[in-house]
């Protein structure tokens, strides 16, 4: 299997004409980014624990494929696969469905109540010419004997999963009266040891079940930190190509690149505001880590927080009015949180003496991040209402946990066999999924917005 | 690995092996055939001496869990990088602070950056002028031991000093 992945080869450095800080803050390149052939790193998704007990059952009848040889995708697999991932749902097995069907007229709702399906989804692929494929789907409510959702879709071979996601969106939307996920992505870090043994850091962006990676940013040093824009179209992250942790802009189309941070010191921990105009970061050039707002079209620099500590891991309140961050001010690490326009600090965590790495649920109810259990480092939620923990996993080194846009599943790090993988787990905590790579360790997930 | 240097290798081997075979008390003190040949090898070749003025050959500081703070170890290790750069005062030093691999990436990137910082003031207190210093963090990003284990993390937990 071989894949294609983008390559920085040059860049070409050209400064803004600025009175303070020129080449410390923004700084413009031009990145060419080349197609090259390399061995596929795909991801596997594993599942470890089944949401079977809690989650809504249902059926997809295998979408019928209507030409000859293989299909090319299948996509009622990956449909399945999306609902089961989300812990709302519970997708019957081809053992337990009473039939198949794949045209409405064929569909007998009395047999999908005595299997306990609460909702059916039916469908078929055909092709209608060289690359090009008609797909077809509808889903039924099985108790009111009704028609939901119908959609037709013609696309090319390369667009069928993306359909995929966009039917597991439709039927988590219809079904739960929430938007779905699955067809946005997931930007992460992974590393690898090269053929002369050197360590090869890959800045990635895959589809929400891990398959399709595309590398948009490979290394000799260190990468860090990726976050997303609000509009999906640039990731900002950390790179110690300079031997130093400075902060980059880069467009995910052109491939066009900016440098917003590379002051004496940290720069780092990025993190943009919801309306996308500015961005907090991390940076030490006065001595130790502050929190800084760097405002991306004015390019000034504003200073949020003033002590000794380390003051780092900033995360917007979905609002734009708060900022959450990890500091070390009374001793250990603990969760603070402080208005944009300045004021006091207020403390959110309390229980256990490590709690790093905050963010938001998309209501702005709770707040996920790492908590030091017992010598475990793993992924809790405090509730803003009344500041209370729950702990979701019981893994031994979780790392960046995030909410998915629609605040029902969360991504995290964690390291299994001696290999860092990436892991989804439902806001409950019934249901865990593991993305791990064939080869090297991956790591620092984070969710994109909504169908970027 | 060509086969001429292969064999040369092992002939080196079978030499250390036969300078093991005629100390049979220390041979007998280690567990596995493999340690007695490093151990035979110390003795007999040549010891790493230090040259008197020369740059110290210590060029780790390490450090315990979620700490900054310089050890007497440490301290000795430092006055001696102090004595190379006060009789050599044209050279300068970068001092780069790791972390292990627990606790989120973002925070030990600034405690790695806090025990760069800590080595630093030492070297300022032993008489070298800051101007001579720069301190940079990789925080949990390049270990030196892959290992998810208490012995890789305190090999990871460090600054490099480096020349």
């Amino acid at each position: 299997m071989r894949r294609n992945f983008c390559v920085n080869l040059i860049s070409i450095q050209k400064s803004f004409d600025m009175t303070n800080f020129r080449k410390i803050l923004f700084t413009s390149f031009v990145t060419v980014l080349a197609l090259v052939s390399t061995p596929a790193h795909a991801i596997i998704t594993i599942t470890i624990t089944e949401g079977g007990e809690g989650g809504t059952p249902i059926a997809i009848s295998p979408f019928k494929w209507q030409g000859s040889g293989s299909v090319p995708t299948d996509v009622s697999g990956i449909v399945t696969a999306d609902l089961r991932r989300s812990g709302r749902f519970a997708p019957l097995t081809r053992e337990q469905m009473p039939a198949e069907p794949f045209k409405d007229k064929d569909v007998v709702f009395k047999d999908w109540r005595l299997v306990k399906a609460t909702a059916l989804v039916i469908g078929h692929v055909t092709p209608v010419k060289p690359d090009q494929y008609r797909v077809e789907f509808r889903l039924y409510d099985v108790f009111r004997e009704r028609q939901l959702a119908g959609y037709r879709y013609t696309v090319k071979a390369d667009r069928l999963r993306s359909v995929a996601h966009q039917i597991s969106d439709l039927v988590y939307e219809k079904l739960t009266g929430e938007k779905g996920v699955f067809g946005s992505r997931i930007a992460y870090v992974s590393q690898e040891r090269g053929k002369d043994g050197k360590r090869l850091y890959r800045l990635s962006i895959a589809d929400s079940d891990g398959v399709n990676p595309q590398t948009i940013l490979s290394s000799a040093e260190p990468l860090m930190s990726p976050a997303w824009s609000p509009d999906g179209k640039q990731l900002a992250y950390v790179s110690f190509e300079q031997k130093r942790s400075m902060v980059y802009l880069q467009d995910l189309k052109q491939g066009k690149r900016v440098r917003v941070a590379a002051f004496r010191g940290i720069n780092s921990a990025p993190a943009w505001s919801p309306d996308g105009a500015r961005m907090a970061v991390t940076l030490s050039k006065d001595g130790n880590p502050e929190i800084y707002i760097i405002d991306i079209a004015k390019k000034s620099l504003q200073r949020l927080t003033f002590n000794r500590a380390i003051d780092t891991e900033p995360a917007w309140s979905p609002d734009g009015r708060d900022l959450v961050f990890t500091s070390d001010r009374a001793g250990g690490p603990q969760i603070y949180r402080k208005p944009v326009a300045g004021g006091q600090a207020e403390r959110l965590s309390f229980e256990g003496n490590y709690n790093a790495r905050p963010s938001y649920s998309p209501d702005g109810q709770q707040i996920t991040m790492i908590t030091r259990r017992n010598g475990k480092y793993n992924v809790g939620v405090i509730s803003l209402a009344d500041k209370s923990m729950q702990v979701l996993t019981d893994t031994r080194l979780d790392e960046s946990p995030s909410f998915a846009p629609n605040g029902q599943m969360l991504l995290y790090a964690t390291e299994r066999q001696g290999r860092g993988v990436l892991a989804s787990v439902s806001a409950d905590g019934r249901v865990r999924h593991l993305f791990t790579l064939t080869e090297g360790d991956i790591r620092e997930p984070a969710w994109s917005p909504y169908n970027p | 690995m060509k086969p001429i240097s292969k064999l040369l290798l092992l002939f080196v081997f079978a030499l250390m092996l036969s300078a093991c075979a005629s100390k049979p008390e220390e041979a007998a003190t280690s567990a596995t055939g493999e340690e007695a040949v490093v151990q035979g090898a110390a003795e007999e070749g040549a010891l790493a001496g230090e040259e008197l003025g020369g740059r110290p050959s210590v060029m780790r500081i390490h450090f315990a869990f979620d700490s900054s703070a310089i050890d007497s170890d440490n301290r000795e290790t430092l006055e001696a990088h102090a004595a190379y750069l006060n009789a050599n005062p044209s050279i300068n030093v970068k001092l780069e602070g790791h972390c292990d691999e627990r606790g989120t990436r973002e925070y030990n990137l600034a405690l790695g950056e806090r025990r760069a910082q800590s080595v630093s003031r030492m070297l300022t207190v032993l008489g070298i002028d800051s101007s001579r210093l720069t301190d940079t963090s990789y925080g949990e990003e390049k270990p030196l031991d892959e290992g998810h284990n208490e012995a890789a993390w305190k090999m990871n937990r460090r600054v490099e000093i480096i020349y």
